[in-house]
């Protein structure tokens, strides 16, 4: 196949799994319109339903599969071939691909049934938005790309996004349950989304699993692989560049989730906040400082300027 | 002697009130919570650096930053916004942060200590208060049934302790297990590790120094300072621990697309080297790319940057060389478009100067757009430049940049009728100038290197440190610490197993486990592979 062909694969591969995904998410949301006017309690939900909940998943599953295909394209219409996250199009598209694969992996072992709709419905807007606003043809990578520290750093920032958007659902959806449960503790909802969601202590703990999974991942991405490269690009490995500022804050708002975990007072509902609060400084990140900051040496936004091109500077006579 | 008495209790108390009130402060300041407002207080401290220019990022910014806003600039350098990461207020707070780390992780390693030493914890009474506990009944004798619990909780791992109740008479006991003392191993490695990255981060910002020097093709280096452009040393930084090798760029490499859609963009490029690491030492070579530094002892190498140096000559009115050689233009864009200045201060009867752009590839658009380089390759060089003739405000003394021309008392040259001079040469073509002022000629085009040149002593540490943080987290947020209790009785001829377990993490399932620990009892109860056992079975 040729290059040409490689990235119409590409993108027809990306649309594809654009209507599966909303073929998915349909699925989940006639499952929960149809739980909506079954009473909790009913431990039997029925046929139908149960049938809805694996055909949302398995079309989940197709669109992965589809959205793998897109992310190869990507790779394989490069020249040379490369890893398919070079640009801010490719990133989003990794990360929601991440947040899909993760979400299905860790499926069964946290029963997630009840994130299916939130998870599916926000990759399928994230992939929207990347296919709106930020695409762009394949084009070769600047020069200071070209290292193999953009497969493990970029990876594992990916994977630690992915955990991280995972376990911020799960703790908005604390917040939401745990906002219901002090306004009419008495008389629970016995039927509905929420009451269906599981117990504050389930989620809190879902949550946490998710983030001490997230958190190592994004410390070896960000502070051990990130220096390292940052070390042979450009001469020093903690620059203080915008985007590396960001990573750090977004690493210290979670370490403070991680302690807030386990300080009196502040468990429970002021921890999911900080973790809200982590999750915004990373999208934040990974999308508003390539617009913001333009001195960003990670500018990979739109045309950015090669690293080579040297910034004028004044030297002294 | 009352009195002194009352003087001697007042300040006792006064004293105490001071210990006291050291102690408050200690204790209020490595609590958890203090901790915990600080790395909120940290993360927030971060956020100004990256929306206004640092000094130490980009001082080119920093200083367009400061004319556009004349007011808001004296304020901001005050609170020491333009280098935030070096200011008090930032330093302040990371060092709390230290401070309350070190005071919690001391006593808790003593705690650890103690603990890693101590049996588990004899069994509460009643276990089937804890939040997590299961009940079944089995066929053994209670003994029997204790036994079996200890031999399955040392499979997995746990700490086990027995013990009976002293006042039962049935055989009533129990067995206490505990396991993931790590666990806290880990996370006192991890807050440890910290301190040493913050150790060798503060090596590297004391003792290392990073410059950037530009160096046309062709020419050399030497490792010291005067022939550095820009020089950032450390604070504790001294000149001799500069390594004295020297370097010649004997080439450079460049490999422009000119087609597909990066077309116009340049890759592959390559500087070769030949360097020394001392003088006399054996001459070697090195091919510096980008993402591969040349490291010479501890001293490493970087391509960051490229561009064109015209070699132009300038003879002035008395048909003397003024001025003749390479010089390093400034590129303004992707296409290479690039300024410079040429200075010519010994012409004679005026000093001269040219001042102007280098288009690689000249295109030229009439609809106001004039020239421009339509690509960064040289296929079509030309420069054009306007001359300046009089005082260049070099002779007062006060440093300049070689890449702006003062022009405050000099002059612009014109043509005889008074309009618009300008030079536009190709390279090997010369131009004369008006009034008999010289002649300028373009001799060809020459290449220049950026190259940075930084020494980091304490990266080693820094990345070990961080290494050894990321281990310890990992042990500190996968090990499972927990405790587990059983309790044994006999009710109307049955033994009454109770399981109870206590999560010692954050994020335990305990349910989960003691249902496998559970299910590991009844199987081996069932099967009966145990000879003690057998022996006390009815």
């Amino acid at each position: 196949m040729t290059d040409a062909q490689w990235e119409a694969l590409s993108n027809q591969a990306v649309a594809v799994a654009g209507v599966v995904y909303f073929l998915a998410l349909l699925a989940h949301l006639v499952e929960w319109e149809a739980l909506r006017r079954i009473p909790v309690e009913e431990s039997s939900s029925p046929r139908k339903v149960a049938l809805l909940e694996r055909l949302g998943v398995m079309l989940t599953a197709l669109a992965c599969g589809i959205h793998f295909v897109a992310l190869l394209g990507r790779g394989m219409a490069a020249d040379p071939n490369r890893v398919p996250w070079g640009n801010m199009y490719e990133f989003t598209l990794a990360g929601s691909f991440f947040v899909t694969l993760l979400y299905l992996v860790l499926y069964r072992r946290f029963s997630l049934s009840w994130m299916a709709p939130i998870v599916v419905g926000f990759v399928l807007s994230t992939m929207m938005l990347a296919v709106v606003w930020l695409y762009s043809p394949v084009a070769p990578l600047t020069e200071a790309l070209y290292s193999p520290w953009l497969v493990i750093h970029v990876v594992s920032a990916v994977i630690a996004t992915g955990a991280f958007t995972l376990g911020g659902i799960a703790s908005a959806l604390y917040l939401l349950k745990d906002r219901r449960e002090r306004r009419k503790p008495e008389d629970q909802p016995h039927t509905g989304y929420l009451a269906r969601v599981p117990s504050t202590t389930t989620l809190d703990r879902v949550s946490y699993r998710l983030h001490a999974f997230g958190f190592p991942v994004w410390t070896f991405a960000v502070l051990i692989t990130g220096p390292i490269w940052a070390h042979e690009a450009w001469s020093s490995y903690w620059n203080w560049d915008p985007k590396e500022v960001w990573a750090f804050i977004t690493w210290v708002v979670y370490a403070a989730y991680l302690h807030a975990r386990t300080t009196a007072g502040w468990r429970g509902r002021n921890a999911a906040i900080i973790a809200l609060i982590g999750l915004a400084t990373l999208w934040f990140n990974f999308i508003g400082i390539n617009f913001f900051a333009d001195s960003s040496q990670h500018s990979y936004a739109g045309d950015a300027p090669d690293v080579i091109t040297t910034e004028p500077y004044s030297a002294r006579a | 002697m009352t009195q002194s008495e009352g003087a001697r209790s007042r300040g006792r108390a006064s004293e105490l009130g001071v210990v006291e009130l050291l102690r408050w402060t200690w204790r209020q300041l490595t609590s958890m919570r203090t901790a915990l407002v600080l790395l909120l207080l940290l993360a927030l401290a971060a956020v100004p650096g990256s929306v206004i220019p640092q000094e130490d990022v980009d001082s080119l910014a920093t200083s367009r930053w400061q004319d556009a806003h004349p007011t808001l600039t004296p304020v901001y350098e005050r609170l020491g916004l333009f280098s935030v990461y070096d200011s008090p207020w930032f330093a302040a707070i990371y060092l709390l942060l230290m401070i309350s780390l070190v005071g919690c992780i001391i006593p808790r390693t003593g705690v650890y200590w103690r603990a890693l030493r101590a049996r588990p914890p004899r069994a509460p009474r009643n276990l089937t208060r804890l939040p997590d506990h299961t009940t079944y009944e089995s066929d053994l004798e209670p003994q029997a049934a204790l036994e079996l619990a200890g031999r399955v909780l040392k499979e997995r791992r746990y700490r086990v302790e027995a013990g009976a109740d002293a006042q039962s008479s049935d055989g009533a006991g129990w067995v206490a297990a505990e396991r993931g003392y790590l666990r806290e191993a880990g996370n006192l490695l991890f807050h440890l590790s910290i301190l040493v990255v913050l150790v060798g981060f503060a090596m590297g910002s004391l003792f290392g120094y990073k410059g950037g020097v530009i160096v046309v093709v062709g020419n050399g280096f030497s490792n010291n300072l005067t022939q550095y452009d820009e020089f950032v040393p450390g604070s504790l930084f001294r000149e001799e621990w500069m390594e004295p090798f020297a370097f010649d760029i004997t080439g450079f490499d460049i490999e422009w697309l000119t087609s597909g859609r990066a077309a116009g963009q340049a890759r592959k490029f390559v500087s070769h080297l030949t360097f020394t690491e001392y003088p006399g030492a054996k001459e070697q070579e090195y091919d510096l790319r980008v993402n591969h530094p040349l490291s010479i002892g501890g001293t490493d190498i970087f391509l960051i940057g490229h561009g064109y140096a015209p070699v132009i000559t300038i003879r002035d009115g008395n048909g003397d060389v003024a001025y003749s050689g390479p010089t390093v233009f400034l590129p303004t864009d992707a296409t290479f478009r690039s300024f410079g200045v040429v200075k010519a201060p010994d012409a004679q009867p005026e000093q001269l100067a040219l001042e102007g752009e280098l288009y690689p590839t000249f295109g030229f658009e009439a609809d106001g757009i004039g020239p421009y380089s339509a690509f960064g390759d040289a296929l079509d060089p030309v420069i054009s430049m306007t001359v300046w003739t009089g005082d260049l405000g070099l002779d007062d003394g006060v440093s300049q940049s070689v890449y702006v021309l003062d022009t405050s008392a000099a002059e612009q040259v014109t043509k005889e009728d008074g309009s618009m001079f300008r030079l536009d040469l190709r390279p090997g073509e010369e131009a004369e100038l008006p009034d008999g002022l010289g002649t300028v000629s373009f001799d060809g085009l020459e290449r220049w290197n950026k190259i940075q040149i930084s020494r980091t002593p304490g990266m080693l540490v820094a990345l070990t440190g961080v290494c050894l943080a990321l281990l310890g987290l990992i042990g500190s947020l996968y090990i499972r610490p927990r405790r587990v209790w059983v309790r044994t009785r006999r009710t109307a001829g049955r033994t009454i197993v109770e399981v109870g377990g206590l999560d010692r993490s954050s994020g335990g399932d305990v349910a989960a486990e003691l249902d496998e620990i559970v299910r590991s009892m009844n199987e081996h109860e069932r099967d009966g592979d145990d000879e003690g056992a057998e022996v006390s079975r009815q």
